[in-house]
């Protein structure tokens, strides 16, 4: 005999509920449901005197479950179950349903969002006074943190946390941390040096006593959760000793054999078979890359190790497997640029002086293969005009439909440059419009106009070495709808720019998998909350930052670093958290050991026992994902929160008015 | 002190083989036990007691009744309903009572469409002219009248309430005799009864807790039917692809057709808190199956290959449901009034 008070509390969400769903009406026919005790409407049930409301009648009327009509419990359990606790009833007593996301926004039909609320409820009702009380479990945070990628976002994120005195594994793919600012030359828009602003950075990386710096390696294997993660991570081979090399640079300069650096010079220079990508690469250390060296292609040379003066160089050097155990982990991984090639019609890599955005990025750079002169592929003539072309792959339903955010603005960056380095040249810069909405951005943009960059608004047709008039001979012609004329014109110069956009990185959704968080369609990382908990995920423990997690700049990038490690940081300084008790386990005497269950669970929370013949679930590891509930065929596992009684209890809410018209009809066809 | 009177036993079949009467029977010498102890009231298998016998019963008269045989038609639940009123312990005796099998499955169908098969499409038919029972005839001596055939076969306590299940295709005969030693020392002796609605002759485990069979971690690459492969001993036989309701039924028949190399069909029925045996079946082979690892494919590979897998598993609804579509969430085909099914008729 089921004996509990139902409190049922029906949101208005000022209009946002209210304006769709008649919130009297649900709340009055609740009241008259089974079960319920009380019920109300109010405009905001999420302020403290919505809470309040809650609160007194658990007092006053011995309530003893509690169904929230509002929004999604993402935005609000926590704060209902808050409130339950406060007035000392268990939180877990709290059941919401969701009329805002579910009904209201999805409808503007106002008699079947109203229905349909009250289907929601009924089904909260009833399966509410199946709740157990359930107790949150303590986990140990353990202190050190694991950071994946050391671009900007990894390398701001590594640094809080080690300054604030807290261990850190940085993990990088590449021999050197940096990521993609590393290439940059100026940074818009104060166009301070890159590097310059970086460097140092990388440098306090290397030398923090708190971060362990593990380059040229990957992570392989992830389990655990929060509190205690256990990371596989796999350390490629350098073929050198790290102990024994000063980093002096001589196996380099000595190494025969140039490879077209695709990685950091982006094709545009070249670099030895032993490298560093850049000569303020950290750690100092080069790497031989296997695929080019001739020793092992063809079992001789050796010519660096001839050369070392501290003998570091080893070709016998294993990949090194090892494993951390960390509390936390923040993935930094960045983007890939979009590859141009995918645009035929801009010609990029069949017209000689297309380049990309971060080719020219190389170029400009003083350290880069052209020692910062702005050059066409000859290597020694200067452009007389150059065209920037912006949101390649970006804002184009056949590519990306998203805009990449920074394009706009280093093509700007570019046609300053230009300006800068070959007074002469003339600039086109080809917008679809202009996004300068940071800090000091839309004033970059007037420096830009008063510079004299013409600005022609309308996305490129097409980059053309077919010349049709005398002027074009020799010259890419750059086709566009110049849509604030309302002309085509027929732009010919002798440089192109391709601004392309930021993509996910290739692998994104292995290492979502890997890390057990989602990806968005784009395949960029997808946060907890896109306003409110933008670094969290839906894995506890597991943060995101940076450009893995949605085009963005370098400082949005930093501070989403920071703002991960003040998270992780706040959590490490508890020491302890409370894990949501939604666990599943296995009833021992109802086991048959049937083993069905014991390959399925994404987490290894899984275990058989031959002596006892039955299986048994690792509350910390389990996710409560529900996987083997479902599976388990003899009804032996119990999702908490989520028992049958629950989800039956629920169903036979949510069709009450199905049920309705069945007993209607039932009692219709009993002959008189 | 008054003359202690036997308590009365009936048993019943309604739409059934009579495979449950033969499981009674055969407890062997304890039926001579059974027939001091009990008086026998209503038994039409072996002795010749008519409905009329009982409807003269006072209310209650009878102690015992085990009802075998889903309820198919308005006789079955008429009779049902008698027994109920006169008995005081109303048992649900085998798979029939319990959970529909067999029979049930035809709520997979219609009416309709199980008549037409039953009277018209049958190779071994003559009925040219289409005739079907009615459930009125006029005939020289008067009206005759047929049971109504029910749209849907039912388990017993749909329509009645019931206090007991034993369940098994047929329950095995030593459960029988145990179950009725604990009704016997409850009648004699005032020995307490097991808990009302208790589940009686079973175990509270699947099948697998007294199979013999060494299991492994499960990936089915893919099914096999009995007469495709020779099990090997001692190997579990789902493990082997072999198709066994093991896992999703209740233990107490001492695993006898996986001991022997046939799958379990399930006969026994779903665990304690399991709303639907067919369904919980079904989700656990899915999640044995193996196409390799995911990562590996790509969706539309990863559904071909898995769409292979599942089509090595014939007749799903048979298979999983064998024994409990009369109490499954599926119910069975939804009633179309006045469809006329395949195969014509009506
Ligand atoms: C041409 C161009 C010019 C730009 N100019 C500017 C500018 O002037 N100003 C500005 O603010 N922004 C600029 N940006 C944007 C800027 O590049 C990004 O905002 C910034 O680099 C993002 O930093 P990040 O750390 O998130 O990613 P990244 O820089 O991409 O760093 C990610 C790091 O993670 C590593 N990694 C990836 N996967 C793994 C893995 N599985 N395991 C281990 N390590 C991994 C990578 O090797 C890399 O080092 C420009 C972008 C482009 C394309
Ligand atoms: S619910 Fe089951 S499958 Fe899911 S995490 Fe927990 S133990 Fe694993």
């Amino acid at each position: 005999m089921i004996n509990e008070k139902v409190g049922v509390y029906v949101c208005h969400c000022g209009t946002n509920i209210a304006g769709t769903v008649d919130v009297h009406e649900v709340a009055e026919w609740s009241g008259r449901q089974e079960h319920v005790a009380v019920s109300r409407d109010y405009k905001f049930m999420c302020s403290s005197l919505g809470q309040d409301l809650i609160v007194d009648d658990i007092e006053e009327f011995g309530l003893t479950r509690i169904v929230v009509a509002s929004c999604s419990p993402h935005m609000h359990e926590k704060t209902f179950r808050g409130a339950c606790l406060r007035a000392g009833l268990n939180p877990f007593f709290l059941e919401m349903a969701n009329i805002r996301e579910h009904v209201s926004w999805a409808t503007s039909d106002k008699a079947a969002a109203t229905q349909k609320a009250k289907a929601l409820v009924k089904a909260a009702v009833e399966r509410s006074v199946y709740h157990k009380a359930l107790e949150p479990i303590p986990v140990t945070i353990e202190p050190a943190t694991l950071v994946v990628g050391g671009g900007i976002a990894g390398i701001s994120a590594a640094l809080e946390l080690a300054e604030a005195g807290h261990p850190v594994y940085l993990v990088e793919r590449e021999p050197s941390i940096g990521g993609h600012m590393a290439q940059l030359d100026k940074t818009f828009p104060t166009l301070d040096c890159s590097a310059c602003i970086l460097t140092p950075k990388m440098v306090d990386v290397g030398q923090h006593p708190n971060i362990t710096l593990m380059t040229y390696s990957e992570v392989e294997e992830v389990s655990g959760h929060i509190g205690s993660f256990q990371v596989t991570i796999r350390k490629k081979a350098r073929h050198l000793d790290e102990e024994l090399c000063t980093g002096c640079g001589i196996c380099e300069e000595r190494c025969p054999i140039k490879v077209v650096d695709q990685e950091f010079e982006a094709g545009l220079g070249k670099r030895k078979a032993i490298y560093r990508p850049f000569p303020q690469a950290v750690p100092k250390f080069p790497v031989i890359d296997e695929e080019h060296c001739t020793y092992f292609l063809k079992g001789k040379c050796k010519l660096c190790q001839k050369e070392c003066p501290t003998h570091s160089i080893d070709f016998t050097q294993q990949d090194e497997v090892c494993q951390v155990e960390v509390g936390n982990i923040i993935l930094a991984t960045g983007y890939d640029l979009f590859d141009s090639r995918r645009i035929p019609q801009y010609g990029y890599g069949r017209l000689r002086n297309v380049f990309t955005s971060l080719e020219f990025e190389r170029m400009v750079n003083a350290a880069g293969p052209t020692g910062g002169n702005i050059v066409l592929r000859d290597g020694l003539t200067a452009p007389k005009s150059v065209a920037v072309i912006h949101c390649v792959g970006s804002r184009d339903e056949n590519y990306h439909e998203y805009c990449s955010n920074v394009c706009c603005m280093y093509s700007m960056k570019f046609a300053h440059l230009v300006h800068e380095r070959v007074p002469d040249a003339e600039v086109f810069n080809f917008y679809i419009d202009i996004r300068a909405s940071g800090k000091g951005y839309e004033c970059f943009y007037h420096r830009l106009l008063k510079e004299g960059t013409h600005f022609v608004r309308g996305r490129v047709a097409e980059v053309t070495d077919a010349a049709q008039r005398p002027e074009e001979e020799g010259k890419l012609i750059v086709q566009a709808e110049d849509t604030l004329i309302g002309a085509q014109r027929r732009i010919p110069v002798d440089m192109v720019i391709l601004s392309a956009g930021m993509e996910a990185r290739h692998d994104s959704q292995e290492l979502a998998k890997r890390f057990g968080l989602g990806c968005d369609f784009d395949g960029f990382f997808v946060e907890r909350h896109p306003k409110l908990d933008p670094v969290a995920t839906m894995t506890e423990g597991i943060f995101i930052a940076g450009a893995c997690q949605g085009p963005k700049d370098i400082p949005a990038s930093v501070a989403q670093g920071a703002a991960a490690a003040a998270r992780v940081a706040g959590l490490i300084d508890r020491g302890t958290i409370m894990m949501e008790p939604v666990k599943a386990s296995i009833r021992t005497d109802q086991c048959s050991g049937c083993r069905i269950c014991n390959n399925l669970c994404p987490y290894n929370a899984i275990e058989y026992h031959l002596e006892t013949n039955v299986s048994e679930i690792s509350t910390a590891l389990c996710q409560g994902c529900g996987t083997c509930v479902a599976a388990c065929p003899s009804a032996a596992i119990d999702g908490a929160h989520f028992t049958n009684d629950q989800l039956m209890a629920e169903i036979e809410g949510i069709l009450w008015d199905q049920r309705e018209t069945e007993r209607e009809e039932e009692e219709a066809a009993v002959p008189a | 002190m008054e003359h202690k009177e036997k308590p009365k036993l009936a048993m019943y079949w309604a739409s059934s083989c009579g495979g449950c009467e033969i499981s009674v029977l055969n407890i062997g010498e304890h039926i001579l036990t059974v027939d001091q102890v009990f008086d026998l009231v209503f038994f039409p298998c072996i002795a010749d007691f008519k409905v009329s016998d009982v409807a003269n019963y006072p209310d209650g008269y009878i102690d015992l009744c085990l009802f075998n045989g889903a309820i198919r038609n308005s006789e079955n639940e008429e009779t049902a309903r008698l027994l109920r009123q006169k008995s005081k312990v109303m048992v649900a005796f085998g798979s029939c009572a319990y959970e529909g099998c067999i029979p049930a499955l035809s709520n997979l169908t219609s009416k309709q469409a199980t008549l037409a098969t039953v009277y018209d499409d049958n190779p071994s038919l003559d009925n040219p002219e289409h005739i079907r029972p009615l459930e009125e005839a006029e005939v020289p001596e008067g009206m005759l009248d047929l049971p109504e055939f029910y749209d849907r076969v039912k388990t017993l306590d749909q329509v009645v309430p019931v206090d007991y299940t034993i369940p098994g295709c047929p329950p095995e005969p030593e459960q029988i005799w145990a179950i009725l030693q604990v009704v016997v020392a409850a009648f004699t002796e005032g020995a307490p009864l097991p808990p009302p609605g208790a589940i009686l002759g079973a175990g509270d485990r699947a099948l697998c807790d007294e199979c013999p069979l060494a299991r492994e971690e499960k990936a089915v690459s893919r099914f096999y039917r009995p007469f495709e492969i020779d099990p090997e001993p001692g190997k579990c036989l789902l493990d082997q692809g072999i198709v066994c309701m093991g896992p999703a039924t209740r233990n107490g028949c001492k695993a006898l057709c996986p001991r022997v190399g046939m799958g379990c069909r399930g006969c026994y029925g779903p665990m304690e808190g399991v709303e639907d045996q067919g369904a919980k079946m079904l989700s656990a082979i899915a999640s044995t199956i193996d196409v390799g690892d995911p990562a590996d494919l790509d969706e539309e590979e990863l559904e071909r290959k898995i769409e292979e897998v599942v089509a090595t598993l014939p007749d799903p609804a048979g298979t999983f449901y064998r024994f409990s579509m009369g109490h499954s969430l599926l119910r069975g085909a939804r009633p179309e009034p006045e469809a006329v099914t395949e195969g014509g008729g009506s």
